[in-house]
């Protein structure tokens, strides 16, 4: 099975993020940099596959600026076989723009399967995968929870708020994947090593047309500070009464 | 005046809560102009577009299919897309529920138009559509420009509060370009989850529990704390879920769900930041922590100090009891 796993370079999230000067993007300088989460899972996922089966191939993409080579270059060391920069100087904030871009990549390399993490953690458009699917004309199941490829089909979960539902569909598909599917590996030394011999190919971003940008980005309003009730059972009285005639959710 | 479009998301046969959130935040984007919801269930579901109208839906269109007792990606999507391209829609809201995450980014793709997702404000500026989302697991919130129309949102759960406006809700027939027999992605089951059991997504009141708990039997508290609400859910955080106290389904945060209920109690719960990036949006906060250092009182409007063991039980009975008369 020839597997694409398309990922993303995003910043790490356990920070209090900063806005740039430009006032519409995240203040880069000083972050450290990884494979966004859910990305991760997907890219566990095609290798799983890969090494269930024995055969075939899994094709790392990204797009973007030089540094997502480093992020390539990790999917290449937890064992994915050749990556793919579709080179620009920005990510567009119009996932479209992207997903033609990548539409362009994938139909050329005609894939059996193509994985993407449900949503990116920076943009969380959720939005890519679908657009790709009906860029390259197949069917589509986002946010797996489960996926089953074994019967050259695509038999999927889906968890729903309070339930859940299973899907199904033919081979090829695009899919994204959700958390908990199967954690990612630490790339061991040896796939460290063997990662800087496989092929990584830059080449130019085909990028779709623009209809949607950033115009600001904020940090959200601080939440007013609360206050301190009291100690104990002895303030629950009181906080009853706030709850009922101030907050007015009782 | 524009015409907006509202997705009334169902499932089994039932309007859900976020699809009364779609049409109010439509009707606030149509200014005037007529909102058109679309409702797709089984046979039966058409008895529902009055619910629908309660909210504003001036036009209801309606497609009634026995395999619509499941969600059908392929077919609602194309039949959508079909209804904006065919008439004069300036825009169309869905939920950014699981559902209508999966369907809206379909629709905007098969029509070229531009989506923002998870939406919590939108407003036009001339012909522009400009939302607000929050990005960066929360932290950061994107000001986005929609420079085309139609333009697509899909608004996050919670974000829009559903307010009744009653309009005619003409009932048409909504066609079906795609029959759902036809589609290549076909649900082929939908797994009810514990009836018992309100979701977190729709619980108005929310009562979420931390290590501080000390161990997975009293999360039993919590559970009694959620009954004498009526209406509560009961959430976790991640140190507890990955412990296996609770299930990973319950997990709020970051990496598990965002929620923005009415109330949200946090018992034991000292406030990582990656669990503040799931509940700083709700709408009051209390937090009942043994340490008055916690940083959850940082966020939180009312707060406790004490052990959990011995307020939340009291908290239960005092709840009870002004419910009594509520």
């Amino acid at each position: 099975m020839k597997i694409a796993v398309c990922i993303k370079r995003v910043p790490e999230m356990d920070v209090r993020f900063k806005i740039a000067a430009s006032g519409n993007a995240v203040d880069e300088a000083g972050l450290k940099f990884d494979m966004s989460d859910f990305d991760g899972y997907a890219a566990e996922v095609a290798i799983q596959i890969k090494e269930k089966l024995g055969v075939g191939e899994v094709v790392v993409i990204a797009l973007g600026p030089d540094t997502v080579q480093e992020t390539l270059r990790k999917a290449l060391s937890m064992g994915a076989d050749r990556a793919v920069q579709l080179k620009a100087d920005a990510v567009p904030a119009d996932p479209w723009s992207i997903a033609e871009a990548l539409a362009v990549e994938l139909r050329a390399g005609s894939f059996d399967l193509i994985l993407f993490g449900r949503m990116s953690l920076d943009a969380a458009n959720h939005s890519v995968p679908n657009m790709v699917a009906e860029l390259l004309d197949v069917p589509c199941v986002v946010a797996a929870s489960q996926l089953d490829t074994s019967g050259g089909t695509v038999k999927a979960r889906r968890e729903l708020e309070g339930a859940a539902e299973t899907v199904e569909c033919s081979l090829p598909a695009v899919v994204s994947i959700d958390e908990g599917i199967a954690r990612p590996r630490y790339p061991s030394l040896k796939g460290i090593m063997a990662a800087k011999k496989k092929p990584l190919e830059p080449k130019p971003a085909q990028l779709g047309a623009v209809r949607m940008t950033r115009r600001a980005a904020a940090l959200p309003p601080d939440r007013a500070a609360g206050r301190i009730v009291g100690e104990g059972a002895a303030a629950v009285p009181t906080l009853v009464e706030l709850l009922r005639t101030e907050a007015k959710v009782l | 005046m524009p015409n907006i479009l509202a997705f009334a998301e169902s499932r089994g046969g039932d309007i859900r809560r976020v699809a009364f959130e779609a049409i109010t935040a439509a009707r606030a984007l149509a200014s005037g102009g007529e909102v058109h919801a679309v409702l797709c269930g089984p046979p039966g579901i058409a008895a529902k577009a009055a619910e629908l109208a309660k909210y504003g839906a001036s036009v209801v269109h309606v497609a009634e299919h026995a395999a619509f007792a499941n969600y059908a990606p392929e077919s609602i999507a194309a039949a959508v897309a079909q209804l904006v391209s065919a008439s004069s829609i300036r825009a169309a809201v869905f939920a950014a529920s699981a559902q209508g995450k999966d369907l809206a980014p379909r629709v905007a793709a098969k029509l070229r138009v531009p989506i923002a997702t998870d939406v919590i404000r939108a407003q036009w500026e001339g012909e522009t559509l400009v939302a607000d989302k929050p990005g960066y697991t929360g932290k950061v919130i994107a000001t986005l420009a929609l420079t085309a129309t139609p333009a697509l949102i899909s608004v996050r759960p919670g974000a829009f509060v559903a307010a009744e406006s009653p309009a005619a809700g003409r009932a048409e027939t909504l066609a079906l370009p795609l029959d759902p027999a036809n589609a290549r992605v076909k649900v082929t089951q939908t797994i009810a989850g514990d009836n018992a059991k309100l979701d977190l997504g729709e619980a108005r009141v929310i009562v979420a529990g931390g290590r501080g708990l000390k161990e997975a039997k009293n999360f039993e508290l919590l559970e009694t704390l959620a009954a004498a609400f009526g209406n509560a859910a009961v959430g976790a955080t991640r140190a507890v879920t990955d412990d296996g106290w609770r299930p990973h389904s319950d997990q709020i945060g970051q990496t598990g769900r965002l929620v923005s209920p009415d109330l949200y109690i946090a018992v034991g719960i000292s406030g990582a930041i990656q669990h503040l990036a799931g509940m700083r949006t709700s709408r009051t906060i209390v937090a009942i922590n043994r340490d008055k250092e916690a940083p959850i009182f940082k966020v939180a409007d009312y707060g406790i100090v004490g052990d959990s063991l011995e307020v939340v039980p009291a908290l239960t009975s005092a709840v009870r009891e002004a419910r009594k008369g509520a």
